[in-house]
């Protein structure tokens, strides 16, 4: 699961993780009153590093910055909020303004429009919701990264450290390697401070600078274990020219499996930068990634369902989804599946493919039935291919369901059939 | 032969008494009658539910008593996540040394935990996350259904459930059959890897080739891919599945996600293709590539007509014989370790 990155910023404060105040809003009603109140958190003889006003949007995406804002027409904005002339200046997700009253036009500017960027694909994010933070001056090689991630081939976490912070990590690591280091945390043991003087080390810094960021260092671990997460990632961190650390962007990735004991996080989960299907999907207990093919695929088993998806592209097709009914499949479950496909304007026929093992096949057969019955005037094209346990069974269901469906023999063959009446449909 | 069960395997299920535990002893004790090794499969865990019955089987407060009472050297674990990991713990303070882990859903830093905590000690784990594993014709510990397996000559090793079931279903339908399908599971810390299986595999002189299925996420396949290249010349078919998976994105396994310096699916499966695997684009042509693969092994000095790969097979058969006598002493060695637990469990009686 994601957060935002107001959100991330709150547990940096909650783990002692040194973070700038910030206002979080929906709408720029009263935002320049709270604004006041904020600037007065810092005044300029003790917080001479701070200045102006960063506002940020808050999407799930990556590349904010460098992002291009649409209005509700498609049209490109500019920084005034005016349709985006030949010569003019591009919002961007991420700008900093010299006075409030700039913040305050330019969170009008982003809320309710919609950021692209290289991470969001073409439809881009809708943005509900502007951070504006205080800005900070920063002199040039005063930006670092700071991250713990579950590593899988160690089987344990890593801390990665660069000097080249506000970056894209990825290329560092790609062009530069020797300015990443990595260093592995025994799970064992836990945290020792080794491990954050070695961060310090990575990092250039001495002194007092090492130590605050060791102790950084071994808060984010804290932070990273106490919530169960999978990436906990400041990038950057920056030294002020008044020599303060703070985390400016915050990127954290929690395991799901583990939300059960994280109700904190759970509760942070922002179902509106979620995708309405994949939202549904997960409270019948599914897994489904909405794609944008025509060929709807309901599978048994995440390898399996990957499968489906891959032999559809060889023969040339497109799957409209991922969709794992998973290893308990029950009547139930798989016609709130076939439900969901459905509701994809996209999908013109559906391939099911299940091979039973605990899944039992008549049981898929008849959740498909209820749930084609249930859908009134359904015409679609669907090819079925069951095996493994029941298969014979479930497919004497579907010949006296009395529906129109295609059979299959197996994998390559479901998915001939499945392309072909995509291609007539 | 076979590898991880064997005949001497004696296999409790903690979690017995749960829907799903419970619905898997019948399972696999049914499967374990029909191909008559009714003592494969020995009884239940479940903490404080001692003296019950499940399926005509004993239920145990703890596997400590079920190894006393039972001589159990294996466990498969139906336990609930939340409680996953700490049954894990239980089954190997206790003695076992074989943990079939089926749970899906275990929290990533409670297995980094239960591996850290295993470090050393003599238990092989497998999954979490996983179908588990079965050796057609002497037991199945786990959810596979046991019709579609027969005794043979290919192991399969797999992050896959329902894609193993293929790939078993297409090689029984051949006539090949299969010495051990192992499920490592889907998840990213998982007991087992994919190396640590395969040479489990290249010791046993009865699997002859092997199926490999991959996903996309992490690097596990590439490792074991290099070492089969170095260490093993039987014919290897794999597949990866995940080609048309958007980075980024979870496809149902934990594990199955493209990460920053990940291979894609597409990169992993041309991999292990130059690792001299015989890689299929569909899991539908695993069984007709080892067939192939079979038949141009029996075909000795057959012409080269793909660049390296006939000239390795073509040697194979000469290793192989010589293979045939040497590894005598590797069953040696892999029997001593199966037999250990059955030791250690007597002396744990006594």
């Amino acid at each position: 699961m994601v957060i935002h990155e107001y959100q991330a910023r709150s547990l940096f404060k909650a783990y002692g993780i040194p973070v700038t105040e910030g206002v979080t809003v929906e709408s720029s009603k009263g935002l320049e009153a709270k604004l006041k109140e904020l600037a007065a958190l810092y005044p300029k003889a003790q917080h001479p590093d701070v200045d102006g006003f960063v506002v940020k949007a808050q999407v799930h995406a990556g590349g904010r910055g460098k992002g291009d804002v649409f209005n509700a027409k498609g049209e490109q904005l500019d920084r005034d909020g005016k349709k985006l002339a030949k010569d003019g200046k591009k919002a961007g997700g991420v700008r900093f303004v010299g006075s409030l009253s700039d913040a305050v036009a330019f969170t009008d500017v982003l809320l309710g429009k919609t950021l692209v960027t290289k991470q969001t694909g073409a439809e881009g994010a809708k943005i509900n919701k502007v951070l504006v933070v205080p800005g900070l001056n920063i002199p040039a090689k005063s930006e670092f990264y700071l991250a713990i991630v579950m590593d899988r081939k160690g089987q344990c976490p890593f801390i990665i450290a660069s000097s080249e912070g506000g970056m894209d990590i990825e290329e560092v690591a790609e062009h530069t390697p020797e300015k990443v280091a990595k260093i592995a945390i025994n799970p064992a043991s836990g945290w020792w401070p080794v491990y954050g003087r070695r961060v310090a080390a990575a990092l250039g810094l001495t002194g007092d600078d090492a130590r605050k960021v060791a102790a950084i260092a071994e808060k984010l671990y804290k932070l990273f274990l106490d919530k169960d997460a999978s990436i906990v990632e400041v990038n950057p961190l920056v030294k002020t020219d008044a020599g303060n650390f703070y985390a400016i962007d915050g990127k954290l990735n929690f395991d799901d499996n583990a939300l059960f004991r994280q109700p904190e996080i759970a509760a942070m989960r922002d179902k509106e930068e979620e995708n309405p299907l994949e939202v549904e999907a997960t409270e019948a207990d599914l897994n489904y990634v909405k794609l944008d093919g025509s060929i709807g695929c309901m599978v048994n088993g995440a390898g399996l369902a990957m499968a489906t998806m891959d032999t559809i592209k060889l023969y040339g097709g497109e799957p409209a989804n991922f969709l794992d009914v998973g290893g308990t499949a029950n009547a139930e479950r798989v016609e709130k599946a076939f439900r969901i496909l459905m509701k994809d304007p996209k999908v013109k026929v559906v391939l099911i493919n299940v091979f039973g093992g605990i899944v039992l096949c008549d049981r898929v057969a008849n959740g498909v039935v209820e749930a084609v019955k249930k859908i009134p005037g359904f015409k679609m094209p669907v090819v079925v291919r069951l095996a493994g346990t029941n298969s014979e069974l479930a497919k004497d269901i579907l010949k006296k369901s009395g529906l129109k469906l295609i059979p299959a023999d197996d994998l390559n063959d479901g998915a001939k059939k499945a392309v072909a009446a995509a291609a007539k449909a | 032969m076979s590898i991880l069960v064997d005949k001497s395997t004696k296999v409790i299920i903690q979690g017995i008494t749960g829907k799903t535990g419970a619905l898997h002893a019948k399972l696999m004790k049914e499967y374990a009658i029909e191909v008559k090794n009714p003592g494969f499969f020995v009884g239940g865990v479940t903490p404080g539910k001692g003296g019950e019955t499940v399926e005509g089987l004993p239920v145990f407060n703890s596997v400590a008593e079920a190894i006393k009472k039972t001589k159990c050297n294996t466990s498969c674990i139906f336990v609930p996540p939340p409680f996953a990991a700490d049954s894990i713990i239980e089954a190997v303070d206790a003695g076992i040394k074989l943990v079939i882990v089926i749970t899906e859903g275990i929290p990533v830093l409670d297995m980094m935990k239960v591996k850290a905590a295993i470090k050393g000690k003599d238990v092989t784990i497998v999954g979490p996350n996983c179908p588990g594993v079965i050796t057609p014709g002497i037991g199945k510990i786990g959810i596979m259904p046991g019709f579609i397996h027969k005794a043979g000559k290919i192991g399969v090793v797999s992050r896959s459930g329902t894609l193993t079931y293929e790939a078993v279903d297409q090689l029984t339908k051949a006539g090949l059959g299969e010495s051990t399908c192992v499920g490592i599971g889907g998840d990213p810390i998982n007991g087992s890897q994919f190396l640590d299986v395969v040479k489990l595999f290249a010791a046993d002189p009865k699997t002859e080739g092997l199926v490999f299925i991959g996903e996309i996420g992490g690097d596990a396949e590439e490792t074991a891919a290099e070492w089969l290249k170095a260490n093993y010349k039987k014919p290897v078919v794999g597949f990866i599945a995940g080609q048309s998976a958007p980075p980024g994105r979870r496809m149902g396994h934990a594990g199955a996600i493209v990460g920053g310096g990940d291979r894609t699916a597409s990169q992993k499966s041309d991999y292990l293709a130059k690792c001299g695997m015989k890689m299929v684009k569909s899991p539908t042509d695993i069984g007709a590539a080892m067939t192939e693969l079979f038949a141009k092994q029996s075909k000795t000095a057959a012409p080269a007509k793909k660049v390296a790969a006939p000239a390795k097979k073509a040697a194979a058969p000469a290793k192989k014989a010589a293979a045939a006598k040497a590894p005598a002493k590797k069953t040696l060695v892999i029997k001593a370790a199966v037999k250990a637990p059955a030791k250690k469990a007597v002396k744990g009686k006594k």
